[in-house]
């Protein structure tokens, strides 16, 4: 394809997107009016657009693994069958080293989900990183609220559309419990204060939490204080604090956290099914909210995909063993909410891979994907009836608010050396007794300079 | 063998050296005792582990693998699930196990062969250098391999060029032929400890028996062959050994030159993936573990004989 053609195929495949998509509608499986080309089979309609790419092979490099990355395969082996590409697909633990290495020795992949846009900004201003195409980027901006765009845009070069995301700011509980109790979900901080008095009276510890994560461990109670954060200071002032323009020590962060340590170093409060407040620090994260299945704890504070931790058999929905709440602000009328996902970055920018940026950043995908297992994603175009557990339906519903302002997860935005090291050591001290001025004061002072 | 095993047990006869006394105290009955609570203590984890791979998964998650004896439950489903899984999510260990062995065995065998003939030239051909050359690979060994993983994988991907012309282009291996980068790596980075270790043990050879052979008229590889080479076999041993435990074990060279694919990752790179994006599957890896400890068991096992003798032949000399 010449260099001349590409802007106007550009935009015939953008204007074709909508089409194809209103035909093939979320009913893709019922038998739909045959499309207009009639050599192109039915099943491969939805992918004509893209173009064909037959022999051709995309790479790409990912954090996620197992499981997740089989239904990735899955849910985009009927694009490559249409196309005639192969997508070669690696997932790896030691993603960040990883990438690093392979981007400096000239070896990277076609294509790597980032989950930190901070590793991706790191990629983008050392130039590795090739822009997006117009297409994504179009399909960026219809599909995604400008949250979401901001955290891949570097010095106003777009880089790439957001692919999953996960929702944390959600306290799991037990509806049964709730119901039996009479208990009702709070709706402001000072209500869900109140409730976890109520439920201490009781004899229950109201909340459990475990941070540890072998080397990462301490990220659970970063979250909580970046929520925290997030409500007491708002979006303006989070954005500050996490490009340090407010500092880590300053007066207003040191009461945001003590907000948090009036839950989480409360011995009152704290650790229910557990122990004392310092058993927070010893308790894996996986099985930090397992006690409320058990009775012995009532408020577990998690991201949406700790739906995957409860024990076997437990039923995850509104009127099941356990389920989640919005974890409330000082104000009920704003919902900031603070999440994490990935995003699809290109070190090439040959025509199929610019496909299957494109492919992903489109509604065909998300939509695939969630029909197979649960999934969560910020695409405005995502089918809530897709959904396959009611978590993930809750969280595409706080997504796609148009009043819920989304802030990505800090600790993946900061300088590695703060949000992936000292942040999470500074909280697993503090949760061990550590004051909070003293915690913060560490975490400031180890800000790299410049 | 027996020549080397000989001078051995002589120097430790004298009843009256220190290390005779030593000797005495080590193998006295409360030595023994102790050793075998050592032995007891270091086994216990491992004999936990192996247990918890034989129970279901919510017991596996649930409760220590001590509670076991209250509560006996055995199955052979994670062992199932990990070796032969159809969908990657459940394991496919088998297939990785395969990549293990393709990667290991030559990464063990082309250092060895290649540390014998030089550590052979460095001790026995006489030429100008050689002290020098010596000296530059035993120095070598201080260069940690972390540092060289970016400049060989560009060398690999990008080729070598040198003032904008192209010395070596790029080798653009794809698939299972990213397997010769692997025993390439391999190959470099276990070099300077294999020749060094072959080096010392065939310069202590009597060097009248190097001389006969020569007077005989027997040529360098004639000699290398007939003489030497069976004279440094429990060495050679030793060094196998340490490299086969070292490549099976290896996860950092495998992930960089090999990938993660189940085209050419090794077992070490499967385990590493197995416990799930989040690690809410580490049910897996008890199984898992035991699978890739097998191998090297055996290997070890069957073997112990010249791995102690190798460790011995590079301590107890001087």
């Amino acid at each position: 394809m010449s260099l001349l053609s590409r802007p106007a195929r550009l935009t015939a495949i953008a204007a074709g997107v909508g089409l194809a998509l209103v035909a093939t509608g979320c009913g893709s499986t019922e038998t739909s009016t045959p499309s207009a080309g009639s050599s192109v089979s039915e099943e491969c309609a939805p992918f004509a657009e893209y173009g064909s790419f037959a022999g051709k092979t995309v790479s790409i490099y990912s954090p996620i693994r197992d499981t997740e990355a089989d239904l990735f395969e899955q849910a985009w082996a009927p694009f490559a069958k249409c196309t005639g590409m192969k997508i070669t697909y690696e997932g790896t633990g030691e993603f960040e080293a990883q990438i690093q290495v392979r981007a400096d020795a000239g070896n990277p992949p076609d294509i790597a989900f980032f989950p930190q846009p901070g590793l991706l900004e790191r990629f983008a201003k050392a130039g590795k990183l090739k822009p997006a195409s117009d297409k994504v980027k179009q399909l960026t901006e219809q599909n995604w609220s400008p949250d979401w765009a901001k955290y891949a845009t570097v010095d106003n070069v777009f880089y790439g559309a957001p692919l999953g995301a996960s929702v944390k700011s959600f306290v799991w509980y037990s509806p049964k419990m709730f119901q039996e109790k009479g208990w009702a979900i709070p709706k402001t901080w000072d209500e869900l204060m109140a409730l976890s008095d109520t439920i201490a009276a009781t004899g229950i510890k109201p909340w459990c939490a475990g941070i540890e994560s072998g080397d990462a461990t301490g990220w659970p109670a970063t979250d909580w204080i970046e929520d925290v954060i997030l409500r007491e200071l708002g979006p303006e002032e989070y954005d500050n604090w996490v490009a340090h323009k407010l500092a880590f020590n300053d007066p207003k962060v040191v009461a945001a956290v003590d907000k948090v340590g009036a839950i989480l170093k409360n011995e009152k409060y704290v650790n229910g099914g557990y122990g004392p407040v310092k058993s927070i620090a010893s308790t894996a994260f996986q099985e930090g909210g397992v006690p409320i299945t058990e009775g012995k704890c009532a408020l577990h504070r998690q991201a949406s995909f700790y739906s995957n931790f409860w024990p076997e058999g437990t039923k995850v929905a509104e009127d099941g063993d356990v389920f989640a709440f919005y974890l409330p602000g000082n104000d009920p009328a704003k919902k900031p909410v603070l999440g994490a996902g990935e995003f699809v970055a290109a070190f090439a920018d040959r025509p199929e891979v610019q496909a299957v940026q494109a492919y992903l950043a489109g509604k065909e995908f998300p939509n695939t994907r969630m029909k197979l297992a649960t999934y969560v994603s910020a695409n405005k175009g995502v089918d809530l009836a897709n959904a396959q557990n009611p978590i993930d339906k809750l969280s595409m519903e706080i997504l796609q608010d148009p009043n819920t302002i989304f802030r990505f997860d800090g600790s993946d935005l900061m300088p590695a050396a703060v949000g992936a090291g000292t942040f999470w050591k500074g909280m697993t001290d503090w949760i061990n007794g550590k004051d909070t001025k003293s915690t913060l004061d560490f975490i400031e002072a180890s800000w790299p300079k410049s | 063998m027996t020549t080397i095993a000989t001078p051995l047990t002589q120097t430790g006869a004298h009843a009256h050296t220190p290390s005779a006394r030593v000797r005495r105290r080590l193998t006295s009955h409360g030595a023994s005792l102790i050793a075998i609570v050592i032995a007891l203590l270091w086994t216990t984890p491992t004999f936990g582990l192996f247990l918890s791979s034989f129970r279901p998964e919510d017991q596996i998650k649930q409760t220590g693998w001590w509670t076991f004896f209250a509560d006996p439950q055995l199955t052979l489903e994670n062992y199932q699930s990990v070796l032969f899984g159809t969908s990657s999510s459940s394991g496919q260990m088998a297939s990785f196990l395969i990549n293990s062995l393709v990667i290991t065995i030559p990464s063990v065998l082309f250092p060895v062969a290649l540390a014998v003939f030089a550590a052979y030239a460095l001790s026995w051909l006489d030429f100008r250098g050689r002290d020098w050359i010596y000296i530059g690979i035993f120095a070598l060994q201080v260069v940690p391999l972390q540092m060289a993983l970016v400049p060989l994988l560009s060398f690999f991907s990008q080729g070598v060029e040198l003032f904008g012309v192209t010395v070596l282009p790029a080798w653009d291996l794809e698939g299972p032929a990213r397997f010769i980068q692997v025993w390439f790596a391999h190959t470099c980075f276990a070099l300077p400890l294999g020749v060094f270790l072959l080096h010392n043990f065939m310069s202590e050879l009597p060097g009248s028996l190097i001389e006969a052979a020569r007077v005989d008229g027997a040529t360098h590889g004639k000699i290398l062959r007939t003489i030497v080479f069976p004279l440094v076999v429990p060495a050679i041993a030793a060094l196998g050994i340490f490299q086969f435990l070292w490549v099976w074990n290896d996860l950092l060279v495998a992930l960089i030159f090999a990938g993660g694919t189940a085209d050419s990752a090794p077992m070490t790179v499967r385990l590493a993936q197995m416990a799930g994006t989040r690690g809410n599957e580490w049910q897996r890896l008890t199984a898992g573990a035991f699978v890739s400890i097998i191998v090297p068991l055996i290997v070890f096992l069957s073997a112990q004989r010249y791995f102690v003798r190798g460790l011995l032949a590079g301590g107890i000399k001087g």
